[in-house]
């Protein structure tokens, strides 16, 4: 979709806000935040890319300008209700109560199955990997162009390189497809690669920096063969 | 979708509304949010990704490895997991400068470098950092990479997971390994700031 979480190439936000350091968590609901990407997928609320859609869809204001695991307190929410685990008229009657009562116990309930979870997803992991038999199209050294379609759900296609000529630099086999996992859609996996854009190619020579390459990978759908062999070096 | 930014308040109230259904449905446990966060907090971090550089200093076949397969290397030193399922370690040289992001939401190689700082997920500097990486290394983080350096930028698009092997400094010869990784920086592995002085 083409939402305002595609920022790359965006002007006007501003300096990066760098502090001297901060905290991993810089405050106690960023915790309980944070746990409701793993703990959530666990119950199949959603993937890595439907959890991604998800914080996509907010409004892009709140967006912009809320706290970072906001982003996450919102996909969690946004796929419960969807799933009807979760209930709207609840949610906004806790929220009341705890207003009200920040310092409010929160139930209490032991899961050792859970417990161990945690710590077999972080150092397992969740790849992203997928065995399929299709050929790939592209191989490294190729010159291609990138799509100028411009889907309304889930894809990992950015604004910027969107109609840009690159060269495959490196080729991952094949993983999960967002534009089709990210949508409700099954894994179809396809090749991924990584292609190298030079950034007179995505800016223009008169506002590209000199002496200056982006690398962005994408899924095969989103390429074509090059058919000029003008632009991009 | 609500249009309405909400105070640190009614942020946290909410968390805890939608924690507190979670648990009772089985899906969360306070326990397991603790577990979680004691793990990022004080196990996974940027030492680790230290400790894979500075391995890749001293032991120029490990380096070779870390190069050619950066998952499979990491894992010789048991290091590797969530959201480093597949990992692509990109070099520095005297010619060539790399800078990671993700301009579409936050991705980052969590098992070398832990959760990634604020500025990383924000949008000024994933909006910028693929459109004018020089002025803002130079500008934002006091970084200045010559026009003779080529600067690649590295946007994490797909499930791959880039960092940069930042080059080894002068005067170091007589280090060994952990007193390699004490210079190894988190910012001189997304590629935004030197590794420090020995």
């Amino acid at each position: 979709m083409n939402g305002v979480h595609d920022l790359g190439g965006t002007d006007g936000l501003g300096p990066v806000p760098v502090p001297e350091s901060e905290p991993v968590f810089r405050a106690e609901w960023e915790k309980a935040a944070f746990a409701m990407f793993s703990m959530p997928f666990r119950a199949g609320f959603f993937g890595v890319d439907m959890f991604r859609h998800g914080i996509e869809k907010m409004h892009p204001a709140v967006y912009l300008l809320s706290p970072y695991y906001e982003h996450w307190m919102h996909a969690a929410e946004h796929y419960g209700v969807a799933k009807g685990v979760l209930d709207e008229d609840e949610i906004e009657k806790r929220t009341q109560y705890f207003l009200e009562n920040p310092d409010a116990p929160l139930p209490e309930r032991e899961d050792p199955d859970l417990l161990a979870f945690v710590d077999w997803a972080v150092q397992n992991g969740v790849p992203a990997g997928r065995p399929s038999d299709k050929v790939a199209k592209f191989a490294v050294g190729d010159r291609v162009t990138v799509s100028n379609d411009v889907p309304y759900g889930h894809t990992r296609k950015a604004r910027y390189i969107s109609g840009r000529t690159g060269v495959i630099e490196l080729a991952h086999g094949t993983m999960i497809y967002p534009d089709s996992a990210g949508n409700g859609g099954d894994d179809a996996p396809e090749h991924v690669y990584t292609v190298k854009f030079t950034s007179t190619e995505l800016w223009g020579a008169e506002a590209a920096e000199p002496n200056g390459v982006v690398y962005f990978d994408v899924w095969e759908p989103y390429i074509t063969h090059a058919t000029s062999q003008e632009s991009a070096a | 979708m609500s249009a309405k930014v909400r105070t640190p308040e009614e942020i946290a109230a909410r968390v805890k509304a939608l924690e507190s259904i979670m648990i009772e449905k089985g899906i969360m446990t306070t326990a397991a949010i603790d577990r979680l966060v004691e793990i990022y907090e004080n196990e996974v971090g940027p030492q680790l990704g230290a400790s894979v550089v500075a391995k890749a200093w001293s032991d120029p076949e490990f380096k070779k490895r870390l190069v050619a397969n950066a998952t499979d290397a990491c894992r010789e030193l048991g290091i590797g997991g969530l959201q480093g399922e597949d990992m692509v370690v990109v070099e520095n040289t005297d010619t060539v400068h790399n800078v990671i992001t993700c301009t579409l939401c936050s991705c980052y190689p969590w098992p070398v470098l832990g959760l990634p700082p604020n500025w990383y997920k924000g949008p000024e500097f994933r909006s910028r950092i693929v459109r004018e990486p020089r002025k803002v290394l130079r500008e934002d983080f006091g970084f200045d990479v010559p026009d003779s350096v080529e600067v690649r930028v590295w946007d994490s698009s797909s499930e791959m997971r880039y960092w940069v092997l930042p080059q080894r400094p002068a005067g170091t010869e007589g280090l060994d390994e952990k007193a390699l990784a004490a210079l190894v920086t988190r910012d001189s592995m997304i590629g935004v700031g030197p590794v420090a002085a020995p």
